[in-house]
Formats: C-alpha cells, structure tokens, sequence
C-alpha cells in the first residue's frame, strides 16, 4: 500500500447516536484531497476521531492506519508523536484555537521541542522563519504577540506555523477560512496551496466550498450522513457526478464567476442520527429513489479509476441490462 | 495602566467611605447606645451626662462630622465601655482571628483547588460525584450547624477535643476545619466549573492536536487560563480573613474579632464596631485591588489594548 492514511470502516456514536457509520477513505503522500458535505455530516467527526481527539464518552470503531500502522486504540505516546509531528490539524476559528494567556512565539516553540527537539533561540529562530514562510510581516516582532493582538487571518498564519513545525506528512485542514473574510479566505488557501507544493505534505481540506475544492484539491471525496457516498478526481467529479447527492451539490453550485455561496439549493436536510432511514440516508430526499433505495446501504461501487459511488443506480449502469 | 490603578484606588476608598457612613447611620439609628450601656434602670441625669461626654447629644450629622475629621487624623474613637482606645482593643484580637482563619484558608486551598481539578478531570466518573457531593454537602450546611455537629461528634461524644475556648493548639482544630470546609466546598466546586469551561475551548484540543502530552495540556494549557476565574474567589477568602469568622468564633468562644463585634454591637460600642467595619472593608478592598492586579498579570487580554481596533 502507498496510502500514507487509509480510513477504514470507521465508526463513531455519542452517548448511543451514531455520528459516523463506516467511513472507508484514504490518501496519498503529497495529494490535496477534498472533503465537502453539508454541515453535521461528520467531516470534522472523521478527522477528529482518526487522530484520537475526541472525548472519551465517543465510541470508535473500524481502522486508521498510517504508513500500516493502527492509530485506533494506540498509546498517548504514540499519538503524541503522530499528532503535529506526523498528522498536524488546523481548525476554524483561528481566534479561539490559540491560546490566550501564551505568546505566539511560545506555542510555535513547544511544538518544535515536541517533535523536533529543537529549543532556545534555536527554537526562536526557527520559530521566526515559520512565521516568515507563512506571510506574517514583522516575524520576529511578532513572536512576542499574544493571539488577542492579531487579526483572525493572521491567527490562522500562526495555526498553520504550528503545524508546519513538526514537519508534517499530512495537514488536515478543518474549514479554515470560514471564519475569516472573503480576501483572506483566498489568501489561507492560496498559502496552503504553495506551502504543500513547498514541502510536498498532503493535504486534506474540509469545506462547504465546492468552488474551493475545485481550486485547490486533486480528488474530492462527498460525505453525507456519516458516510462517503462519492469519491472521484476532481475534474471527474465535477465532469460526471454519479451520486445524485453530488449532483445535487454541483447543481447547488453558483456560476464559476459568481459569488460563492453556501450550499443550500438540495430540498430537504440531512436526518438526524437518531432517525437514520435503514437504506440509503439520501433516498428520502434523491428525486431518483426507487424502492430498493429504503432496503440496505448502498455499498461503494467502483466506476472507473479513482472514482467510486454508493448509489444503487450507479451500479444498475454497470451491469449490462 | 497608572489610569487603571488611579481609578481602582478612588473606587476603593469611595468603597471604604460608603461602609463606613453607612455603620454611622445604622448604628445610631438602631438603639440608644447610652441607655444600653447605662443600663434600663440607670438615673435619668447619668444617662443625660453620658450622652454628653460622647458627644451624643449633638445632630447626627455634626457627630459624623466629627467622627470623619478624628478618622482622618488617625483617631478612631474609644469604646465606651472602657474608655480605651478602640484600635488596641481590635488589633489585641487581630492575632486571635488569624490564627484561625490562616490555616482555615489553607486548608480551602490545599483541598478545594486540588479536589476540583480532579473532579474536571474525571467528569461524570465515580470520583467526581463524589467529590461533587461532598461540595454540595459542605457547602449547603451552614458553618454554626457543621461547627455545632463537629463539637458534638468530637467534642461530647469521641470526647478527642475540647468544644470551645482558646487554652491550647487543640482549642484550634474544630473552627479551623469548621471553617475549611465550607470553604474548601465552595472552592471545589468553582474550581471544577472553571476547569470544565477551559477544558472545552478550542485551544485545549489544538495542543492536544499538536502533540502535548496531556499532562502538559493541563499544566500549561489549562490550569493557567482556568487560574483567571479562580483568582476572585481566593482573592475574596484572602479578604475575609479579618471578618470571615464571626460566626465560627461565636461557635466556638473563641476570643477574636469576630466575637468582639458581636459583643461590641450588642452594646452599641460604637466607636468598636466602627472600626471593625472599617478594618474589614479595608482588608476587602485591598484584597480586591489585590486581585485586579493579579488578573492582569495572569491575562495578557487585559494587559494590552488590541492593536488595530
Ligand atoms: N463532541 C460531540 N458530542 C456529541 N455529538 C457530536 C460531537 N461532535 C460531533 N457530534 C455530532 O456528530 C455529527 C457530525 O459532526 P461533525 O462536527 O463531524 O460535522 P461536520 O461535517 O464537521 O459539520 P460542520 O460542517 O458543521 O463542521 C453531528 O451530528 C454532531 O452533532
Ligand atoms: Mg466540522
């Protein structure tokens, strides 16, 4: 396998309602993968769990594997190490994922000494060429700030500093923009574009934002209701939806030129965990369920390289009627 | 920052002046302290001279009057009881208080803060409820009934202290843990309130995403945003030092400040009570002003301006 992360059957409930029902996804060293899905799908909930960052009354099942080794159920120590060193994340409200009461300065440092045993001014010089790579003007000033005195996109720059100091393999980006203005919105996510072709991480990014994806990711995998329904190349998938969710979304998708807007436009909202239909979660809302669709979960069928879907007519189409 | 201090320390001395004014008023308007003194069957024309050597007679507000300017000179009056001075008849029981409610904040500190923490760290566990249950105990059970429970349990019954009294160190232990308790229950319970907010923040999950061990998560992540909070209610015990064991005191016959204002007010001992109060309202105010610096050091958000706002 060449996968640097590979999700499989990943499940997680919260005191007895199930957040996610069998996630199965992975990447690859240096790819940009997408994850959209409309807000409480589990996007976050799948990363999050992966990394061991959830409370403990969530109860996971299934694998994470990174490189061939199971995350699931591993010591502290060991994620201690795989966490910022080896997978770093980022979140979305920049402002309240610092830490007031600590210098800028101090929070890149103490994840320098974690995973690279680097500390004193060493630490501070590397520390201050983070900030550099990361476009905050007065690096070395700025060390000494404390997170209340930077502006929202500039918290952000810090985030993705700390996470760039364990030297990553992967950086998972939880929706990192939408908290912050429009300018900066493409901004972060132009600098996280040029720092993964820098340093050659993977990247995986979490969004509401179709457009988004498009600029920035290779592959797009669409989640909903706790499941990936769809995962496909980019421009494939863009090009030959099979999933009517996705289609749904793409037909939700404002002009390219056009301003962006949440994705809104499919009729219906996503059931809740405690009210799961037994069969496909979409059929209530796909204007193409038939019968069938109530009866079992779709399972993912393959349609082509890199593209597969969880959708009983996708797999009607294959067979030769 | 001098601005600040400036103006915590105008609020801190209107605060003094209010209490102060506001005893005056009170105490003289609650009862004749010449007749309480003299006794209900004393000859009219003592009770008249006595009213006249305390200056009794006059308006009340050029007694206050009076009162003020004797204050500013540093005179804080003299009991009318024993005609001396009512500073030395406090500051003799000053060490009396102490030696009760030092160690009584120890023991709040030592066990709340600590018990607390564990509480939040183990949420919704066994430990917690207990822990929790305690709190709630300690803390809804007034200190008269839990001394009076403690005098009967040790005292009458083991027969291990003595109920009441000041002849010894073992005189000490009931009020001091009487008062521990409480105090530590109320302190539980807000640390572990303050620690369960921390502990749901954002940043709390990003220095566990970044790989602190989550030991150094709590030490140097969550504890001292969790401190911020803590500070009011530790700075308010610092505070009651002087005035939080009046009722513990009375308790417990033991003879400091407390049990003198409760004496002194029961016979209108004006120039006593006022200077307790005022005492008190001092330590108060200092332990606050006390805090808001503290608060500062401990929280850069109110150190510095935000730039660019
Ligand atoms: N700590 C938690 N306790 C209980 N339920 C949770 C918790 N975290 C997430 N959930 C539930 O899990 C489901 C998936 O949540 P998740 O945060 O992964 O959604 P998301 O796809 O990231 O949505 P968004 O776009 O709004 O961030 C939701 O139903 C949510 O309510
Ligand atoms: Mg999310």
């Amino acid at each position: 396998m060449s996968e640097l992360i590979a999700i499989h059957g990943l499940t997680v409930a919260f005191d007895g309602a199930t957040a996610l029902r069998g996630v199965d996804l992975s990447v690859a060293p240096g790819e940009a993968l997408g994850l959209v899905g409309e807000s409480g799908c589990g996007k976050s909930v799948t990363w999050l769990a992966a990394l061991g960052l959830l409370p403990g009354k969530a109860r996971i099942g299934g694998s994470v594997t990174l490189h061939g080794e199971e995350l699931l159920g591993a010591s502290s120590a060991r994620l201690d190490r795989v966490r910022g060193g080896r997978v770093a994340m980022i979140f979305q409200d920049p402002a309240s994922s610092l830490n007031p009461v600590h210098r800028i300065g101090r929070q890149i440092t103490e994840a320098l000494a974690l995973h690279r045993g680097i500390g004193g001014a060493a630490a501070r010089a590397e520390a201050r060429r983070l900030l550099d790579q990361v476009g905050i003007p007065d690096a070395a000033r700025r060390l000494d700030a404390y997170p209340h005195e930077l502006s929202g996109g500039q918290n952000q720059r810090v985030m993705i500093a700390m996470a760039l100091a364990g030297q990553p393999e992967l950086l998972v980006a939880d929706e990192p923009t939408t908290a912050l203005d429009v300018t900066i919105q493409a901004q972060i996510l132009d600098l996280l574009g040029a720092l993964r072709r820098e340093t050659g991480m993977a990247l995986v990014l979490i969004t509401h934002d179709l457009g988004v994806v498009a600029e920035t990711c290779e592959r797009v995998a669409v989640m909903y209701a706790g499941r990936i329904v769809e995962t496909a190349a980019t421009a494939r998938l863009f090009a030959d939806p099979a999933h009517p969710y996705t289609q749904g979304l793409l037909g939700a998708l404002p002009p390219f030129d056009g301003p962006r807007r949440p994705l809104a436009a499919i009729p219906g909202s996503v059931p809740e965990p405690a009210a799961m239909p037994p069969g496909c979660a979409f059929a209530p809302r796909c204007g193409l369920a038939q019968p069938a669709c109530g009866l079992a979960l779709p399972a993912a069928v393959p349609l082509g390289p890199g593209h597969s879907a969880a959708c009983l007519r996708a797999a009607r189409a294959l067979v030769p009627a | 920052m001098l601005r600040f201090l400036g103006f915590r320390l105008l609020r801190a001395a209107v605060t003094i002046v209010m209490v102060v004014t506001f005893a005056f008023v009170v105490l003289r308007l609650s009862g004749d302290p010449a007749q309480i003194i003299m006794g209900a069957d004393a000859p009219p024309e003592a009770v008249a001279a006595f009213r006249r050597a305390w200056g009794l007679e006059e308006p009340l507000w050029v007694q206050y009057l009076r009162y003020f300017g004797a204050i500013l000179g540093g005179d804080l009056g003299r009991s009318m009881r024993d005609g001396r001075e009512a500073i030395a008849l406090v500051g003799e029981r000053i060490p009396a208080t102490l030696a009760l409610t030092v160690p009584a904040l120890l023991i709040k500190l030592g066990i709340g803060i600590p018990a607390g923490i564990t509480a939040a760290l183990h949420r919704n566990s066994l430990l917690d409820r207990a822990v929790m249950m305690l709190a709630v105990a300690g803390f809804t059970v007034p200190s008269f009934v839990l001394g009076l429970l403690l005098v009967l349990v040790f005292a009458v019954q083991l027969g291990w202290l003595p109920s009441g009294g000041q002849e010894s160190w073992k005189h000490a232990i009931l009020p001091i843990v009487t008062m521990g308790i409480g105090g530590a229950a109320v302190l539980a319970r807000f640390t572990r309130s303050a620690m369960l907010e921390v502990l749901g923040q954002p940043y709390i999950r990003t220095a566990s995403a970044k790989g602190v061990p989550w030991r150094a998560v709590i030490w140097g992540h969550a504890l001292p945003n969790a401190a911020i909070p803590t500070v009011t209610i530790v700075g308010f015990m610092v505070g009651s030092l002087i005035a939080g064991a009046v009722v513990v005191e009375s308790v417990f016959s033991w003879p400091g400040v407390g049990r003198l204002l409760v004496v002194a007010v029961a016979n209108r001992d004006l120039a006593v009570v006022q200077c307790i109060l005022l005492l008190v309202a001092a330590t108060m105010v200092t332990a606050n002003l006390a805090v808001d610096l503290l608060y500062g050091a401990l929280d850069p958000r109110l150190r510095t301006q935000p730039r660019g706002a």
